[in-house]
């Protein structure tokens, strides 16, 4: 157990070294970000519908799209000098690539939220702090979720041929439930409304973290192992 | 060598199958047209129900079958459940556009609006998009048994996905107020009408099973084919 | 520092491996033993399954049918017991051009749970030559010096069999020539190797043992009693035979 955490770590500490040096990923995530919450800002009337109610979806849109951008980097990394082959042919388990690829990208995204969170507080005058800490449980749980299946999607979009689209076309179906539980979260939150009423979609977005997460640890051998 | 004429002549069956099928469904719609009285509020538009139903009750069963093939795959690694997959996913994805065709077709004669986000619509719209992404996955991987394997995991993924988008659908539409009130529930049936509708949901999966040998037998017809040719 | 060789029990023993992708069958059944110390080349042309072979032997790719066991021991296929037993060099590095070369290097180091992981990597660097250049990232580096550090990244975990897979594919005369000299300074250390080529002029003379595959099987197999032209010869007529 032990060998297997300190392997995870040591492909997601690898990773993210990579990603630190080049860089050229992360600033495209935000400057993506920054442009989709710029373009929502034109594109709404302020005097039509208030702010505070397109807030949870712009924030969602943002997140999603940039979540999806910054899954394509964990796959097609390993693809130059082969070195997935590198990763397979060392005794390091299947779950611990699986596991450190996925911490990687959890961590690469939380940080493209984190700065694009008060980037969004900022455009919109959305005030944040009050409401911060449900806020952020909300935002990570449902970047587990989609990072976890978007993951396991990218080892195998990164073998097909349309690359980044079929990563997009296969991960969609699956935003479904943790954006869609994310952005009703979220409205609650913003409007202070008492935490009955969005428990429920709590406990189904908790019940698909899991759910996913065991299934994708489950199942990646099968995408590697030829 | 010897596989090819034992798959043609299964495909030969099947076709004999289809025509059996294709004129029951003939049948059945004869019933539905002339001999089932009209529903009183609906009129005409009412009889598509007798399409729309059944076909989401076959689609909902092909994605079923594409589930458990993909699991039974993972352990058997036969090519025969990898084909039979992706069979039923076809034809699948066939139902579930007839499915999403007739809803907004019968929903603008009878509510007035194409697409109200009901919660079994919306459902079908992210099974049919699962499907699809299935069958692109499908299109974009060479080697067959690379192939197999992929589709296999996003059959297990997708599978699993289903009831939490129906919990998703539930819970937006219950915790948040619809403006219009919409009668999804099935109507209360007199008898004729609910015998037509019990005989189309029987053709229907009859059809649909005719269907899913056929394509089938020609999945395996054309394996055969490619690997007679790998050999020669 | 791998045992000498031992007279009676092979290290490294295949029989009856058969993969196929889809319906093309890549190997239909390689059998060999090596022993400690011994190495084998195999040459074929394109498309024999040379690479497939290796990749079995490296536990990347599982058999459908057969096995691969090390010193009598048959492992389960693939697993990581048995990758711990090998280091493979291919054609391409296998390396993270954004990380130095002793970044690269303690990475694997780490994947391998090695005990000493510094010293290990001091040791496969200066066993390369390439102490100098333990800092500079790989990208920097020529195709030869990529291929210098890919040895010492095979070496590192000081595997029982090495694997070549086109080793001096894309070298040129000198980096060609460096790689030879590190090779036969394996060879010497009497390090079991199994090396692939399609270029018959290549590695001959680092082999005790011979192979020729054609179309996923070995037509010819045994120790190495010729020279460069009767191998010529023999491969060209086993290559237009099967053809």
């Amino acid at each position: 157990m032990r060998s297997l955490l300190a392997q995870a770590w040591a492909i997601a500490a690898k990773d993210l070294l990579l990603e630190f040096r080049s860089r050229t990923a992360f600033l495209s995530a935000l400057v993506f970000t920054a442009l989709v919450l710029a373009i929502f800002n034109f594109a709404r009337d302020p005097t039509a519908v208030a702010t505070i109610d397109l807030a949870p979806s712009i924030l969602w849109i943002t997140f999603s799209f940039a979540g999806v951008l910054a899954l394509n980097r964990a796959f097609s990394l390993e693809k130059e000098n082969r070195a997935i082959d590198g990763l397979l042919l060392s005794p390091a388990s299947r779950t611990a690539l699986f596991l450190g690829k996925t911490a990687a990208n959890l961590v690469f995204v939380g940080a493209v939220e984190a700065i694009a969170l008060p980037l969004f507080a900022l455009f919109f005058n959305v005030p944040l702090l009050g409401v911060l800490g449900p806020l952020v449980l909300v935002i990570a749980l449902a970047t587990i979720g989609f990072v976890t299946v978007g993951t396991l999607m990218s080892s195998m979009a990164v073998n097909t041929r349309f690359g980044e689209m079929m990563l997009l076309v296969l991960v969609l179906p699956f935003l479904v439930t943790p954006v869609s539980a994310a952005a009703s979260m979220s409205a609650k939150i913003f409007a202070a409304r008492p935490f009955a009423e969005w428990a429920p979609w709590l406990k189904l977005l908790t019940a698909y973290d899991i759910t996913f997460f065991v299934i994708c640890t489950l199942v990646f051998e099968t995408t590697v192992e030829e | 060598m010897t596989a090819i004429p034992a798959a043609e002549r299964a495909l030969r069956r099947s076709g004999a199958w289809m025509a059996v099928a294709l004129v029951l469904v003939a049948g059945v719609y004869v019933r539905a047209l002339v001999f089932t009285p009209e529903e009183a509020t609906q009129g005409l538009a009412q009889k598509i129900f007798y399409i729309h139903a059944p076909s989401a009750w076959v689609a909902f069963l092909a994605c079923g079958i594409v589930g458990v093939c993909s699991l039974l795959y993972l352990f058997l690694k036969d090519a025969r459940l990898d084909l039979l997959a992706a069979s039923s996913a076809e034809v699948g994805t066939v139902f579930l556009t007839t499915v999403l065709v007739t809803g907004p077709i019968w929903g603008k004669t009878i509510w007035g609006a194409w697409w109200t986000w009901d919660a079994r619509l919306t459902l079908t719209l992210f099974l049919w998009f699962i499907c699809l992404g299935y069958l692109v996955l499908r299109g974009a991987v060479d080697e067959p048994g690379r192939r197999a394997r992929y589709s296999a995991v996003l059959g297990i993924l997708g599978a699993l996905l289903v009831p939490f988008i129906h919990v998703s659908v539930l819970l937006f539409r219950t915790l948040h107020p619809k403006p219009v009130v919409l009668q999804t529930s099935r109507p209360q049936l007199p008898g004729s009408m609910l015998l037509t509708l019990l005989l189309s949901f029987t053709v229907f999966t009859i059809f649909f099973v005719a269907l899913l040998v056929r394509r089938y037998s020609w999945a395996r017809l054309r394996d055969a084919q490619a690997q007679s040719q790998a050999e020669s | 520092m791998p045992a000498t060789a031992d007279g009676a029990a092979p290290l490294l023993e295949v029989a009856g491996l058969a993969k196929r992708f889809g319906h093309v069958r890549a190997l239909r059944g390689v059998d060999f033993a090596l022993r400690a110390g011994e190495s084998l080349a195999v040459f074929g042309p394109n498309g024999a399954g040379k690479t497939t072979l290796l990749r079995v032997l490296a536990g990347l790719l599982k058999p459908d049918a057969g096995g691969v066991s090390f010193g009598g021991a048959r492992l389960v296929r693939g697993d990581a017991a048995h990758r711990r037993r090998v280091g493979l060099i291919s054609h391409h590095s296998l390396l993270y051009d954004g990380l130095t070369a002793a970044e690269n290097l303690r990475f694997y180091a780490r994947l391998y749970s090695l005990a000493e992981p510094r010293a290990a990597v001091a040791r496969a660097l200066a066993g390369v030559g390439l102490e100098v250049r333990a800092g500079d990232l790989v990208g920097t580096f020529s195709r030869g010096m990529v291929q210098r550090l890919a040895i010492a990244r095979a070496l590192l975990h000081d595997p029982d069999v090495m694997l070549l897979d086109e080793p001096f594919s894309g070298l040129d005369q000198r980096a060609a020539a460096t790689l030879r000299a590190l090779l036969a300074r394996l060879r010497a250390e009497h390090r079991t190797m199994v090396l692939v080529t399609h270029n018959i002029d290549e590695g001959l003379e680092l082999a005790s043992h011979v192979a020729i595959q054609v179309a996923g099987r070995f037509v010819s197999l045994g120790a190495r009693d010729g020279d460069l032209a009767a191998y010529r010869a023999r491969y060209a007529e086993a290559t237009s035979r099967d053809a």
